[in-house]
């Protein structure tokens, strides 16, 4: 059980990875961005196009975050800026395009088999009574760990990090009082997509690299920025442990096949019982 | 390939164009007229063929079966399954904003097919359900396919007319408003949520509809068959080509984006199987940018609709 719970936290670090970033895209520019999984692919295969370059990691994972951000920004800056006056479901909707082009893009570059980064094994250690990790699920939970305060640093305390709360909780104000609303969009794109990819480059160290690894994860992104809230970074941070500690306890009890739907039942009861989430205090998201 | 090669290839690439014709006026009562997003499209399709297969097959000896219930009688109730479903989908979602809706019916798309998967007791899980029986076989005389084909067109007529019938009619304008401006419509004293709930049921019945003919034609399915993206993925693109809002455009989206699909799956077999997967890959990237396309230049499609409450307002 004990055990259980552990892996629940080493996933849920990389579910909180990615539902910041795709809560953040939702509170500033509306919209449930459906290729978000995909971009935490594409990261995490970069990471390795630059690995087997013979690369040392952290510049690696440095270099898959920069060719990542580039490509997010691309994206916005020739398709979704278009759909920004259409409203949030063509947004969606091109999203949902945008995803199938980035997973069959990596399928026609890397091809369909599991990939790994190392074929190295690290032997699991007793971490506490009960709990056995080895140095890649410590790392995981390490670097989770100063990337979210990190994030909260950014978000209370730059210029810039402030002004995307102010325009997460009102765009128009925003612009009215004299807030670079583009400097914001660039920076949530930054930022989210940043995460994302250390999210993905985490799954693909802890569970080797597949093409729909991202797509996949998707469910309990979605799952995760629900649970805390949509629009709330501290939310998702909490969702998503919330949900990968919910996913993996399951698999004592039911076949581990049915971890994603572990995340949709979660989902589903939150949006009954409370559609604003644990952190969403003001109803605006419903 | 000679002559009746092309001849029943054709027919075969009609009845498979009649069932996603069937799947896109589903969405296009929920999209195109209450702009309910529905993205769990290969859900209510696996619901539907399930359902069919599994009343109207034969005892198995390891998994639930042996109703031996007749063609038409399993295809209702894989319809009301499917409805049901989709209610039980539309509780916690449409009262909330529209985006939800699309994560929880991707979510019950994937549910729906990972149960099918592990639970082997009720569809034989991964090997799924075969010898599913073909309607009227012993009444037909001449080629079967053909026949297949006259009955799906009278599915498809039969479901085309109807809805043109409830869109004209005051619920359908009901509908139709919802999906040009709710706002408006909820200050008329409409009851939204009952009227997307009647939209999102009814679309999915027909989903649900066109699994079950999808099962009774191909006579075996699979959990594989319904993968949420593949499927669903084409029926918006193939509602969105023709004109979302328009039952002629759904139809005409499920005959021109099926003919595009089938022709890069032509040109794909010729190419070595080496290059199989790659070109799969390719076949997706180039749907994605077309679709991507038609967004920007053309969102409306090709026959798209006009919105009727904006047009009277011109006119004032």
């Amino acid at each position: 059980m004990l055990q259980l719970i552990a892996n629940g936290i080493i996933f849920g670090s990389i579910i909180a990875l990615g539902a910041i970033g795709l809560t953040m895209v939702y509170g500033i520019l509306k919209f449930a961005n459906f290729a978000h999984g995909d971009t935490m692919s594409l990261g995490a295969y970069l990471a390795l196009l630059f690995f087997n370059l013979q690369l040392p990691f952290p510049i690696a994972v440095v270099l898959a975050i920069a060719v990542s951000i580039a490509v997010a920004i691309l994206i916005d800056r020739f398709l979704y800026r278009f759909f920004r006056s259409t409203g949030p479901i063509i947004l969606l909707i091109s999203s949902v395009g945008v995803a199938l082009f980035l997973r069959n893009i990596i399928l026609l570059f890397w091809g369909p088999d599991l990939t790994y980064y190392t074929r190295e094994i690290h032997l699991a250690f007793q971490v506490l009574p009960g709990i056995r990790l080895n140095s890649y699920e410590i790392t995981i939970i390490i670097v989770t760990g100063v990337l979210i305060v990190l994030v909260h640093l950014f978000l209370k305390k730059t210029r810039i990090g402030k002004a995307m709360r102010a325009s997460s909780d009102n765009m128009d104000l925003a612009e009215v009082v004299g807030i670079d609303t583009q400097r914001v969009i660039f920076w949530t794109w930054s930022v989210g997509t940043a995460l994302a990819v250390f999210g993905g480059i985490m799954l693909g160290v802890e569970n080797g690299l597949r093409p729909p690894m991202g797509w996949e994860l998707l469910l309990p992104l979605f799952a995760a920025a629900i649970l805390g809230g949509i629009g709330q970074p501290y939310g998702a941070m909490v969702g998503g442990l919330i949900i990968g500690i919910a996913q993996e306890v399951s698999t004592g009890f039911i076949s581990t096949a049915y971890k994603p739907a572990v995340a949709f039942i979660i989902m589903i009861l939150v949006l009954l019982i409370r559609p604003q989430g644990i952190f969403g205090g003001s109803k605006r998201w419903i | 390939m000679d002559l009746s090669g092309i001849f029943s290839y054709l027919v075969f690439f009609l009845v498979i164009v009649s069932i996603y014709g069937l799947l896109s006026l589903g969405l296009n009562i929920q999209w195109g007229y209450t702009k309910l997003f529905n993205i769990g499209i290969a859900g209510f399709f696996a619901v539907g063929a399930y359902t069919s297969a599994i009343l109207t097959t034969p005892a198995a000896p390891d998994r639930v079966g042996g109703f031996n219930m007749p063609f038409l009688a399993a295809l209702v109730i894989a319809v009301l399954v499917s409805g049901f479903i989709a209610f039980l989908i539309g509780i916690p979602t449409l009262k909330l904003k529209e985006d939800y809706l699309a994560i929880a019916t991707i979510g019950i798309a994937e549910t729906i097919r990972l149960f099918f998967n592990n639970e082997a007791w009720l569809a034989n899980g991964v090997r799924g359900v075969s010898g599913i029986p073909r309607p009227f076989q012993h009444y037909i005389t001449f080629n079967y396919n053909v026949f297949y084909l006259l009955m799906m067109l009278v599915f498809v007529a039969g479901v085309y007319l109807a809805i043109e019938k409830a869109l004209k009619s005051p619920w359908g304008r009901v509908l139709k408003a919802i999906g040009e401006d709710e706002t408006v419509t909820q200050a008329m004293g409409k009851n939204i949520i009952r009227y997307k709930m009647e939209s999102l049921v009814l679309g999915s019945m027909i989903m649900g509809l066109a699994g079950s003919l999808y099962a009774h034609f191909i006579q075996f399915i699979s959990p594989e068959a319904f993968v949420p993206m593949s499927g669903t993925f084409l029926v918006w693109v193939m509602l969105i080509a023709g004109g979302s809002g328009s039952n002629k455009g759904a139809l005409l989206g499920a005959l021109v984006i099926w003919g595009l699909w089938s022709l890069t799956d032509l040109i794909t077999n010729v190419v070595p199987v080496d290059y199989a997967v790659k070109a799969g890959a390719f076949r997706v990237i180039a749907i994605a940018i077309f679709l991507e396309v038609i967004l920007l230049v053309r969102p409306q499609g090709i026959l798209g609709e006009k919105t009727v409450m904006s047009a009277a307002k011109k006119q004032d």
